[in-house]
């Protein structure tokens, strides 16, 4: 009795902790689809009685959205593509060799994810400024590297290890060659890690601020974390616009995340949880 | 991704390692170098230069001029020493540490309650929650601060009314930012909200792992409920409370985005932590000397508690093969 009623506490509790966590996101959204005189009242429209997509029009009607999504997408992509391969190959040698240095550098992979971009943003950008390379999106793809290919490698490593060597080790006495037998058995069945773990790096790129807020002044050459600031002017904010903003920069990620989150919470604290 | 080891070991004596021809001995030797070399040619280019470049930027005079001729002036640790003696590096220093403190403190806190709850409750309630953590967890710190933002603002924002309405006092039109103690409350229920989903979910995901029948043999025994905790649950997620503790510890030493963009990227000095602190006298204030110097007292300051993470987690990979 006392154990069931300890049980009606705790589910209450969590819906509580439930309701407070999500109220946030469900209030971007439903202030992004409420007309003006909804938002700015001064007794809260709990759920919106008039939705609209004026907000989102308003948006991506924001001089340099296109152009900004495009940006965002080219940095972010290449990033993830040219990251996604070293990180494999960096991967199956840190799984599938002993060699000298190995543990040298596994301990450089996990320690560089350590360096706040914060602190390297400076010569970053002093760098970039001598060989004439601000404001342009390939200098932001080769620091977004540093974002993403270290924890690449890293939870490559984790999918790469997964595979049990005795598959390979029978191709190899069946006659396959040694990068044979790596790539017909073991690339299958790493293949959804390599999508998770290019999933993960795109978010994370995608989210990035210092970096493009530093390098990227130019307004058709930023990215959409930094187009959010242009719905903030001397004459106050628009809310509902910044909103929706909000809501469709958030998206994709959201999506993507929803996708792949249980693959990655793993790789994320680096194989502490086992499993 | 605990096979690593066996793996390794396996290989290594196992029969397709041969002798064979030395050109082909030595190919296999240099393969996992050559495996490797495109990755540590990327993180030495992208993160080791600018490291290395950073500390030297610490010993020059570098403004706006340094700036224009590329060329900074080598003025030995007396950027350290402008910065160590200043008054206000002291606040941003101070005001870093005691943020860091209750931020990891409070997410660590509602973290180990949550993944604590999350054991106790229906697989509904479980779902549900889980849930919607991972919706936050999902979302991008940016649009998240903006909506926390509107969440606050003075004259139209639901926080106010809902405070004035539950009768916590007059919140009309009370802004938020005027008082540095109030705004670093409104940026710590930005970043303690951002992190808990990561913390609760990982460490509910290591709960789960504790063994059963550790639990029930303690309660057979007699053990109360936190002794049972505190004895046995403890001692087996320690290690995994280490690395996030390390973890949060280091994203909140140096929170920025939060700070410079809800503040709409004209903080007041008041909100300066180190992160802002060396941000604004490289990019504001244009002396990137000074400001690099900041960021060499931020990197030394996490690099230590770096080591735990690193012990942690390299301790973890290896013993768990």
């Amino acid at each position: 009795m006392r154990r069931r009623a300890g049980r009606v506490f705790f589910n209450g509790l969590a819906i509580l902790i439930f309701l407070v966590m999500t109220f946030p996101i469900y209030w971007m959204v439903s202030t992004a689809l409420k007309p003006g005189n909804e938002i700015l009242s001064l007794t809260p429209v709990w759920i919106p009685t008039h939705v609209t997509f004026d907000n989102f029009q308003t948006a991506i009607h924001v001089p340099f959205f296109w152009n900004d999504v495009v940006n965002s997408l080219i940095i972010v992509g290449s990033t993830v593509a040219i990251c996604i391969v070293l990180a494999f190959l960096a991967a199956a040698a840190v799984a599938r060799f002993g060699f000298r240095g190995r543990a040298a550098f596994v301990i450089m992979v996990i320690a560089v994810q350590m360096v706040p971009l914060n602190a390297l943003v400076i010569p970053i950008y002093l760098f970039l400024d001598r060989v004439g390379q601000v404001d342009s999106l390939v200098g932001v793809i080769a620091y977004y590297m540093a974002v993403v290919l270290p924890f690449m490698i890293w939870t490559l490593r984790g999918f790469v290890a997964n595979v049990p060597v005795d598959l390979e080790e029978a191709a190899m006495i069946d006659g396959a060659s040694r990068v044979g037998a790596f790539m017909r058995i073991v690339f299958p069945l790493v293949a959804p890690g390599l999508v998770a773990t290019a999933i993960f790096g795109f978010i994370q790129a995608w989210n990035e601020y210092i970096i493009a807020y530093v390098l990227l002044s130019t307004p058709s050459k930023q990215t959409l974390t930094i187009w959010l600031a242009s719905f903030t002017t001397q004459h106050g904010t628009d809310w509902g616009g910044l909103m929706a903003g909000a809501t469709l920069t958030a998206l994709p990620v959201v999506v993507l995340f929803l996708l792949v989150q249980r693959y990655v919470q793993g790789g994320l604290t680096a194989g502490a949880v086992k499993g | 991704m605990g096979v690593a080891g066996d793996a390794r070991a396996s290989v290594a004596t196992g029969p397709n390692i041969e002798a064979g021809p030395w050109r082909s001995i030595l190919a296999r030797r240099l393969l996992p170098y050559a495996l490797i070399a495109p990755a540590m040619l990327v993180i030495l280019g992208v993160l080791g230069y600018p490291l290395g470049m950073l500390l030297w930027l610490s010993t020059q005079h570098y403004g706006l001029r340094e700036l224009f001729q590329h060329q900074g002036e080598f003025v030995g640790l007396k950027n350290f020493a402008t910065i160590l003696t200043d008054a206000q590096f002291g606040y941003v220093v101070r005001t870093s540490l005691l943020f860091t403190a209750v931020n990891v403190g409070l997410s660590m806190l509602f973290a180990t309650l949550i993944a604590l709850l999350l054991e106790r409750v229906s697989r509904f309630a479980r779902m549900l929650l889980s849930a919607g953590l991972v919706f936050v967890w999902a979302t991008p710190v940016i649009p998240a601060v903006n909506l926390w933002q509107w969440m606050f603002d003075y004259e139209f924002g639901i926080i106010n009314w809902l405070l004035t309405h539950i009768g916590a006092g007059d919140y009309i039109h009370h802004n938020w930012f005027e008082n540095p103690v109030q705004g670093f409350a409104v940026i710590t229920v930005i970043v303690v909200w951002g992190a808990i989903p990561f913390l609760a979910l990982t460490l509910y995901a290591g709960l789960t792992q504790v063994p059963r029948e550790l639990v029930e043999a303690a309660e057979i025994d007699g053990a109360r409920p936190w002794q049972v905790f505190a004895n046995v649950t403890l001692p087996i997620v320690r290690p995994l409370l280490i690395i996030l503790f390390s973890l949060s510890t280091i994203w909140d030493f140096g929170v920025f985005n939060q700070v410079w963009v809800l503040l709409n990227q004209r903080p007041s000095k008041d909100y300066f932590l180190i992160a802002v602190y060396s941000f604004q006298e490289s990019f504001r204030v244009s002396q990137y000397g000074l400001g690099a110097s900041a960021a060499v007292v931020m990197v030394v300051i996490l690099a230590i508690v770096s080591v735990f993470y690193i012990r942690e987690t390299v301790t973890l990979t290896t013993e768990d093969a």
